[in-house]
């Protein structure tokens, strides 16, 4: 069985960002994703990973519970002024209990490049690939 | 597909257009009540759900939809342009104090906040009140009200259909630019193009003018992400079919529509009251350095909402919501719910550029109503992602070359700055063109930007 790697990357989109998550289970796939929603945003090296918030969600299915997930990401963002390095997700069914690590938002030290105004359902996929390895993607809207 | 697709373009900016603006419009074209086309404007790229400048109509007679998606996260995101009877040559050599001035005094990009904030009862009051409610709270002028959609206030926003979520993220921001394409421009009139408009419009050759691009901020975000997760979910249980979840919507008679129409035209408002402070900003900001600036409102234009109008369909005049994700109203001569100034000539239509690219002003025709409900394009469109923009340049160089061409930049992100390249967009020139000979607004005047400021 091939190793199973975890990372990120950013698919092109017209107008916005697609993410891209993936990992050996769902919950780092979604651990993944909100990393790269950060690196939209700035390089997630430069983040400290001085406080954390909680963040619970529930959703009918896997694809809604990542829309679920990044959108209460961008919330804490937007609310608290808030960037995010680090992340650990739970998920038991359709409920998603989750930590990011991160630090209110510098513009010397980040500088950041645009903001996250949500997650869209375009290119939604939570899925598994041919080698088990769970990818989950979608585009936000900055 | 229930009516068919109607795209407009030259052949070049067709061959260019993504696949995904003609599948996304296809799309558009099933959803339950369209009437007449789903059109798709000639700077029409990839969107989620509607394509960007995407343009379709709905009968809630029919069982015709309203959708989240189809109005988009930021909700009346628009472009207001003010005038200041002055000369570019008179400007040129305080330009860079201009920017300074302008950069200290509206706050831009992520990170920025707001100085002004507002108690429950004056966050739902500005939510009804949109840039009446800023008027009346001393940010701008009365007679600014005439000068923008609505008269400055959209009726049947309801304040109770906004979350307390949405209102909490909005609590910072209020007189905010954002980020991304969004910007503050001072402007010159480089061609005037149509002397008759023009004089309607107060433009003269020469000119200089400052345009403003910013919508709902967090507020419109947080309405558009919660109504489309509501309608996502609803449309599963009572069978509307989506090709693309994005496009998730209600029927625009039912306790969802009645409820998103509330909380989106409160998103309207917010917008209004958003540009209508900043539009104050500037002028408190000018005040000094240009003493002799009018900065009288030329306009205000809206393109991401649904708006109910009515439109001729097939001779018969019907009450219609027509979205517009990306594209702008444009209400041609003789319309009446515009200001009498501007009646004779049609409505304001701002094209934006994009920091080194020109922007446009055009004026609404009569024929736009058959060709596509009044509407048409709304800036450039990009041609690359943000990606691909950010491998190829970096923000430094794009400022440095700009600055040697006059034009001078300010923002807290030079990433940003790169993922905004003139070049990563498409040819404004060719979108205006292709809108002007289809009959969806006439040319009157080309704007060169002096200096830009980007969120």
């Amino acid at each position: 069985m091939p190793a199973r790697k975890s990372g990120w990357t950013h698919f092109p989109h017209g107008a916005d960002i697609g993410l891209c998550g993936y990992g050996p289970t769902l919950e780092t796939a979604f651990e993944q994703t909100a990393l790269a929603m950060s690196a939209t945003v700035t390089d997630p090296s430069w983040i400290q990973p001085r406080t954390s918030v909680r963040v619970e969600c529930e959703a009918p299915d896997p694809e809604l519970l990542l829309i679920d997930w990044l959108n209460a990401l961008i919330f804490e963002m937007s609310t608290a002024g808030m960037l995010f390095g680090r992340f650990e997700v739970h998920i038991d069914g359709g409920r998603l209990s989750g930590t990011a690590w991160g630090e209110p938002v510098s513009r010397e030290r980040h500088r950041p490049a645009v903001e996250v105004k949500g997650a869209t359902y375009t290119a939604l996929e939570v899925k598994r690939d041919g080698d088990g390895n769970w990818v989950a993607r979608c585009v936000v809207d900055v | 597909m229930r009516v068919p697709v109607i795209i407009y373009g030259d052949e070049g900016l067709i061959r260019d257009m993504d696949e995904k603006v003609r599948e996304q419009a296809v799309n558009v074209a099933t959803l339950p009540g369209i009437v007449g086309a789903s059109y798709a404007m000639p700077d029409a790229h990839w969107g989620y759900g509607f394509p960007i400048g995407g343009v379709a109509a709905f009968d809630p007679a029919e069982g015709g939809v309203i959708s989240a998606g189809g109005v988009g996260f930021d909700i009346s995101c628009g472009v207001r342009t003010l005038l200041t009877g002055i000369k570019r040559a008179d400007i040129e050599p305080i330009k860079v104090q201009i920017a300074d001035a302008l950069f200290a005094a509206v706050p831009a990009g992520l990170g920025s906040t707001g100085r002004i904030r507002l108690s429950e009862q004056e966050m739902d009051a500005m939510l009804e009140g949109g840039a009446v409610w800023a008027v009346n709270q001393g940010y701008g002028r009365e007679e600014d009200l005439d000068r923008i959609e609505e008269h400055g206030r959209m009726e049947g926003a309801r304040a109770d259909c906004v979350s307390e979520r949405a209102k909490f993220r909005q609590r910072k921001e209020m007189g905010t630019l954002g980020s991304g394409n969004h910007y503050l421009e001072v402007q010159e009139v480089a061609r005037l193009l149509d002397e008759k408009a023009g004089r309607a419009f107060g433009l003269a050759q020469g000119d200089v003018v400052i345009a403003i691009h910013c919508g709902s901020r967090g507020l419109g975000h947080q309405i558009g992400t919660e109504f489309l997760r509501e309608m996502v979910i609803e449309d599963a249980k009572i069978g509307i079919h989506l090709p693309d979840r994005e496009l998730a919507c209600a029927p625009i008679l039912s306790p969802l529509g009645e409820r998103y129409l509330g909380a989106m035209r409160a998103g309207i408002n917010c917008a209004f009251a958003n540009r209508q402070i900043i539009g104050h900003l500037v002028r408190q900001a000018l005040a000094d350095i240009l003493p002799g600036a009018s900065l009288d409102l030329l306009f205000d234009v809206s393109h991401n909402t649904c708006k109910v109008e009515t439109h001729a369909v097939d001779g018969v005049a019907r009450e219609l919501h027509v979205h517009r994700k990306g594209a702008t109203r444009a209400f041609g001569p003789g319309n009446k719910s515009l200001a009498p100034v501007l009646r004779k000539t049609g409505q304001p239509v701002f094209v934006g550029g994009s920091m080194g690219t020109a922007s446009w002003i055009l004026a609404g025709t009569k024929e736009s109503e058959a060709r596509a409900f009044s509407s048409a394009c709304h800036g450039a469109g990009r041609s690359m992602s943000r990606h691909q923009a950010r491998k190829i340049w970096r923000g430094r160089e794009i400022v440095d070359e700009l600055s040697q061409r006059g034009i001078v930049i300010r923002s807290p992100s030079m990433r940003g700055v790169a993922e905004e390249a003139p070049h990563a967009y498409k040819d404004v020139s060719a979108v205006v063109e292709a809108t002007h000979r289809a009959g969806l607004a006439s040319k009157v005047a080309e704007l060169r930007p002096l200096a830009c400021i980007k969120g």
